[in-house]
């Protein structure tokens, strides 16, 4: 009650009896309390992943999903390349869960081990263009100048060249194997990522912490490791998560166009092309489950990726 | 403005020359002569054979032949098909895959746009989670998917629509259904997180504030500025519908570029396979440079930038 200069003050007061009021002693242990408890950038994020279902939920579809492509074929009694040709175009049943295919093959079986291959190439791929992307990206945004201007020319060079006709001619003189379309995807898909951590790394290089860092004589390599790319982070993760989808598409799309893993292995791709001819007699179930899971995989990356760019914007925090 | 043309000039001039060498080392490095095969065993056949196609000089002599070939438009023979070449295939095949990709790209960028301002007009309303929700099932689903889907719902069980081959319009509804979803979802978000970004400015308010109405507020305002984005990523959903004709045209038997492309990948028939790559690549790179300069002259700012940046 400082302010009973102000009129209005005065007015209000006189209409409010004193014995309203009460002083409120100022308690020394409560001044240094903090109101919320302190979160670190990566339990706030989760914090607010959490709140988001859709991603939650695509989160839990690729847990049970890598769990199955792990057990799948395991616990399965059919063993994925055995045919059958008796037991050709079974509908789903309680013997073979996902029906069988054209030779008699069990489609559960060939499904997760679909799963491992798809899931693996995807991860492989997001890996290796991860570690490409912040040799590249970072030493272009942090060493600047020069340097850095013949970097990004040769990444706009190579950004243009059309990506999945490049790993078609790759796969074309290499011979398609899982190694090999794991080469091609990655010999022109790090570009996208060295673009981002470029691009963060040099908006953070400029902060004062990093500035205090230096002045401390802490060497480059170490400020790269420990200031620059920690914070960088949050960009790079979300670039992963969307790089995942896109290769299993490749992946899949190879594998139909007959440059994938090649039969009699499964992968999704490859099953979906093999049940081409069967979808037009009814045989539904042979395309259906391999459709299926491509899909909802990419459906879950891609929701998952969405979730996580809200969650990892600082910007965002409430 | 002109400086910025001749930069993005040369990038497309390095960038088709990369590829062409790339294609020529991988030709070079396939192990065994193209005429390996059964019907061509006599010896001095193939050594014919070999000096027709000059693949008996040096290496670097034939590139410089292929080179040549290249920038004059001589894409080779093909191997497997006699009396063909890479150009005849072109010429046939290419015409229906410029209409097929033609109209599927008319067809997402209309459809894209609407459902875009449509979800944005409806923040969070149910048309915003139903158009969005379709933009998440279009990037989700293999376009090779969807478009056995199609058959096997709209061609087969339903008999709306027939199952394959390029005659007539009624032909073309389901491989442009196939084909256009993805980047119809694609440029549905983008215009949508654009157009909220771009109601929320001042200028908006202000063209509401001068008592226009909705309509031309949107059309004359908003969707201008908030299309920006879109003819940015034009390039990557040109070479998305371009690769998605590959699988397209194979599944509904239409007899197009990317068909005899597949078909030139089962059968390893080499010159043709690289022919094409050249041809399509060279056709991407040109799209790509082409909507470079169309987003320069469109956006004022990159003129600014690119001063500052230099």
């Amino acid at each position: 009650m400082k302010q009973k200069h102000n009129p209005r003050h005065i007015k209000l007061q006189s209409q409010v009896p004193d014995e309203w009021f009460r002083w409120k002693e100022r308690d020394q242990n409560q001044a240094e309390v903090v109101s919320r408890p302190s979160l670190s950038y990566w339990q706030d994020a989760w914090k607010r992943l959490v709140k988001n279902k859709l991603a939650m939920s695509g989160l839990f579809f690729l847990i049970v999903l890598v769990i199955m492509a792990i057990i799948g074929p395991i616990v399965s009694p059919y063993e994925v390349n055995k045919t059958d040709l008796p037991n050709q175009y079974q509908a789903p049943s309680a013997e073979h869960w996902f029906g069988t295919d054209s030779h008699g093959r069990d489609v559960f079986t060939r499904t997760w081990y679909g799963a491992r291959i798809s899931l693996f190439v995807g991860f492989m791929a997001a890996l290796i263009d991860v570690t490409i992307g912040i040799i590249y990206g970072g030493i272009s945004g942090y060493k600047g100048g020069r340097t850095d201007n013949i970097m990004m020319r040769i990444i706009e060079i190579l950004y243009g060249l059309p990506y999945l006709l490049v790993v078609i001619l790759l796969l074309v003189v290499l011979g398609p194997s899982l190694t090999t379309i794991i080469i091609a995807l990655t010999v022109t898909g790090w570009v996208g990522m060295a673009r981002i951590v470029r691009g963060q790394v040099l908006q953070i290089k400029n902060y004062e912490f990093v500035l205090a860092s230096k002045s401390f004589g802490t060497r480059s390599s170490r400020i790269i490791r420990k200031n620059l790319l920690p914070n960088a982070m949050g960009p790079i993760i979300v670039q992963m998560t969307l790089t995942v989808p896109s290769a299993i598409f490749a992946e899949a799309f190879l594998s139909f166009i007959g440059l994938g893993i090649q039969a009699p292995y499964a992968s999704w791709g490859v099953m979906a092309n093999d049940s081409l001819g069967a979808i037009l007699s009814g045989n539904w179930w042979t395309l259906f489950f391999p459709a299926f899971f491509i899909s909802f995989t990419m459906f879950a990356f891609n929701v998952l990726g969405d979730g996580l760019q809200d969650a990892l914007d600082p910007k965002l925090r409430k | 403005m002109l400086r910025y043309m001749l930069k993005r000039l040369l990038i497309m001039v390095i960038t088709l020359w990369i590829i062409v060498t790339l294609t020529f080392v991988l030709m070079v490095s396939i192990p065994g002569s193209p005429f390996n095969s059964d019907q061509t065993s006599n010896e001095i056949v193939q050594a014919n054979l070999e000096r027709h196609y000059n693949l008996d000089k040096p290496y670097h002599i034939q590139y410089l032949l292929y080179l040549k070939s290249i920038a004059t438009l001589e894409f080779g023979p093909s191997i497997k098909q006699p009396n063909q070449t890479v150009n005849d295939l072109l010429g046939r095949g290419f015409p229906i895959s410029f209409e097929l990709g033609i109209v599927t790209i008319i067809v997402a960028v209309v459809s894209g746009i609407i459902l875009g301002i449509l979800a944005a007009l409806r923040h969070n309303g149910i048309i915003d989670y139903m158009a969005m929700g379709i933009a998440v099932l279009g990037i989700s689903i293999p376009n090779f998917i969807l478009a056995t889907l199609l058959i096997q719902q709209l061609a087969v069980n339903l008999e709306w629509f027939p199952v394959a081959t390029w005659s007539s319009p009624k032909h073309m509804v389901l491989p442009v259904l196939a084909l256009a979803t993805g980047p119809m979802a694609i440029i549905a978000r983008l215009t949508r997180s654009t157009m909220l970004e771009v109601l929320t400015q001042d200028y908006i308010k202000m063209a509401r504030a001068k008592g226009l109405t909705p309509w031309k507020v949107i059309m004359k305002h908003a969707l201008r500025n908030a299309l920006m984005p879109v003819v940015t990523i034009m390039g990557t959903l040109l070479a998305g519908i371009l690769t998605g004709t590959f699988v397209i045209e194979q599944i509904f038997a239409i007899p197009g570029m990317g068909k005899y492309f597949v078909e030139s990948i089962n059968h390893r028939d080499y010159p043709v396979i690289m022919g094409t790559t050249v041809f399509y690549s060279a056709f991407l790179i040109i799209m790509l440079f082409l909507v470079d300069i169309a987003y320069g002259i469109l956006d004022p700012r990159i003129k600014v930038n690119n001063k500052e940046g230099e």
